[in-house]
């Protein structure tokens, strides 16, 4: 019965195939969705409860919605219990560091051509004063806008014009470039760039095309994450809701918690309080400039890249803090031991096209007492202030005791229940 | 007198903490350590479900 149900979860994991097919407004493609809901990365926690850099970033998209037109108005606002807060991952959604999305943001659509769902991501907005890093400030919003009115519509009309974008060639590609695909993405920016260049020419010309590639090849490196992690949210989501399947199908972190979610128990998270994480600090930052752990980008793991195809980036090991690429081989050759598959198309050069390790399983976790890694960047407790380091964190085995514990006892009520 | 504990010579096989392997090498005796830990953390509820889980798993394919 979980042998079959794990099986079954693998296989649509590595099946999927995501493709880009649109890209449209938050409020018109999310279900149970208005003005006044603000989604936010990780687990579900109320507006108090959120780190400095999370209440600063809806304070942002408060006034970028024009629900309040000033930052201490937007800040009533957020603690009047008049918005509805809600994990990006409740709507099919998944955004990086803070995760804040609202009503009027242009969102990335990847419809999973296997199994015919769609996951949703915002457009990394790049560099500088940006909401995924608790900035806010009026530059904040207008960059913000000019995504929306600026550059979406542009990549609408190319991805319209190209019939949608295979993401999962390009994933691939950037694999055997030397992306892990988590916190490095420069092989898939450029892939993607490469791709849609010349049609990008054709749908828009002088100074906004000239906007449009600066902003594209300007400290941009990681513009492909959100195509990425929506691509793996589309796979996680077609292998949810299996029943007594073990396979992991979230993880995901608000800056104050940690969370997973499991197939056979589908919208349950099991929590444990978000580790600091350890790694390597930018010059004069510390672990004590450091929030714990945040976004929505571990759906990168959940789907078996970052820290799960280490092996294929040894060009970020040291950024991670990760000494050689013997360890950083020996990190993915640890993953194989909690997964039950490997990707067929997804593949690591440097380990002879082994697949990268996917479909973690709560039972191998829980016998082994391996836990999984997130490649990931750190974000400074101050708001606004954005990376000050990058890392490998480790998913609390918290976690995972806790969905055993809960699946074992939904499986016990059903059988009582015959 | 000394008594010697063991008359010949000896070689180490270390279970799990690292440290006694070191201390072992240390003092120059052969030694091999072998990566273990107790499954589940020793937790007793957790390793109970996983024989559950794993004697059900087992049953089933036998059936």
């Amino acid at each position: 019965m979980i042998r079959e149900a794990n099986e079954e979860a693998v296989r649509r994991l590595k099946d999927s195939s995501p493709r880009l097919v649109d890209i449209r407004k938050a409020g018109d493609v999310l279900r149970d969705f208005d003005r006044m809901t603000i989604l936010h990365a990780g687990p579900p926690i109320t507006y108090e409860r959120m780190c400095a850099s999370m209440q600063q970033a809806v304070h942002a998209v408060i006034r970028y919605e024009g629900l309040a037109d000033s930052w201490e108005e937007a800040a009533a606002l957020a603690a009047s219990g008049k918005i509805r807060f809600a994990p990006c991952h409740s709507r099919g959604c998944v955004g990086p560091m803070t995760g804040v999305t609202s009503y009027s943001m242009p969102l990335l659509v990847v419809r999973n051509e296997t199994y015919g769902n769609e996951a949703y991501s915002t457009i990394n907005e790049g560099a500088g004063d940006v909401i995924r890093f608790g900035a806010c400030t009026e530059n904040t919003i207008k960059r913000l806008k000019w995504i929306e009115t600026v550059l979406a519509p542009a990549l609408k009309k190319v991805i319209d014009r190209m019939g949608g974008i295979d993401l999962s060639a390009i994933m691939s590609q950037a694999l055997s470039m030397g992306d892990e695909l988590h916190m490095r993405n420069i092989a898939s920016s450029h892939v993607f760039l490469h791709r849609i260049c010349a049609v990008l020419s054709e749908v828009c010309e002088g100074e906004v095309l000239s906007e449009i590639l600066h902003f594209l090849t300007s400290k941009n490196d990681q513009f492909f994450l959100n195509f990425a992690m929506a691509a793996n949210k589309s796979a996680a989501d077609a292998a949810d809701g299996i029943p007594h399947s073990t396979i992991v199908s979230a993880m995901a972190r608000n800056g104050v918690e940690i969370g997973i979610r499991i197939s056979g128990l589908p919208g349950q998270w099991f929590t444990a309080p978000a580790p600091l994480v350890d790694g390597l600090y930018f010059p004069g930052h510390s672990v004590a400039d450091a929030n714990p752990d945040i976004g929505d980008s571990a759906i990168m793991e959940t789907g078996g890249f970052g820290a799960m195809a280490m092996a294929a980036a040894p060009a970020i090991v040291r950024l991670l803090g990760i000494p050689d690429t013997g360890k950083a081989y020996a990190f993915t050759e640890e993953m194989r031991r909690i997964t039950d598959g490997e990707h067929t198309s997804y593949t690591i050069p440097g380990q002879n096209f082994a697949g990268c390790p996917v479909g973690i399983d709560i039972m191998k976790v829980v016998e082994t007492g391996i836990v999984p890694g997130l490649n990931t960047a750190i974000m400074s407790r101050e708001p606004g202030v954005g990376m000050v380091g990058a890392g490998l964190s480790r998913v609390p085995f918290e976690c995972f005791a806790k969905a055993l514990i809960a699946y074992d006892e939904a499986l016990q009520r059903e059988k009582a229940a015959g | 007198m000394e008594k010697k504990l063991f008359d010949e010579p000896m070689t180490v096989i270390n279970l799990g903490l690292p440290g006694f392997f070191d201390s072992v090498k240390g003092q120059g005796a052969p030694c091999i350590h072998v990566d273990w830990k107790l499954p589940a953390g020793g937790d007793v509820r957790l390793l109970e479900i996983l024989d559950r889980l794993h004697e059900m798993e087992e049953a089933e394919q036998n059936a």
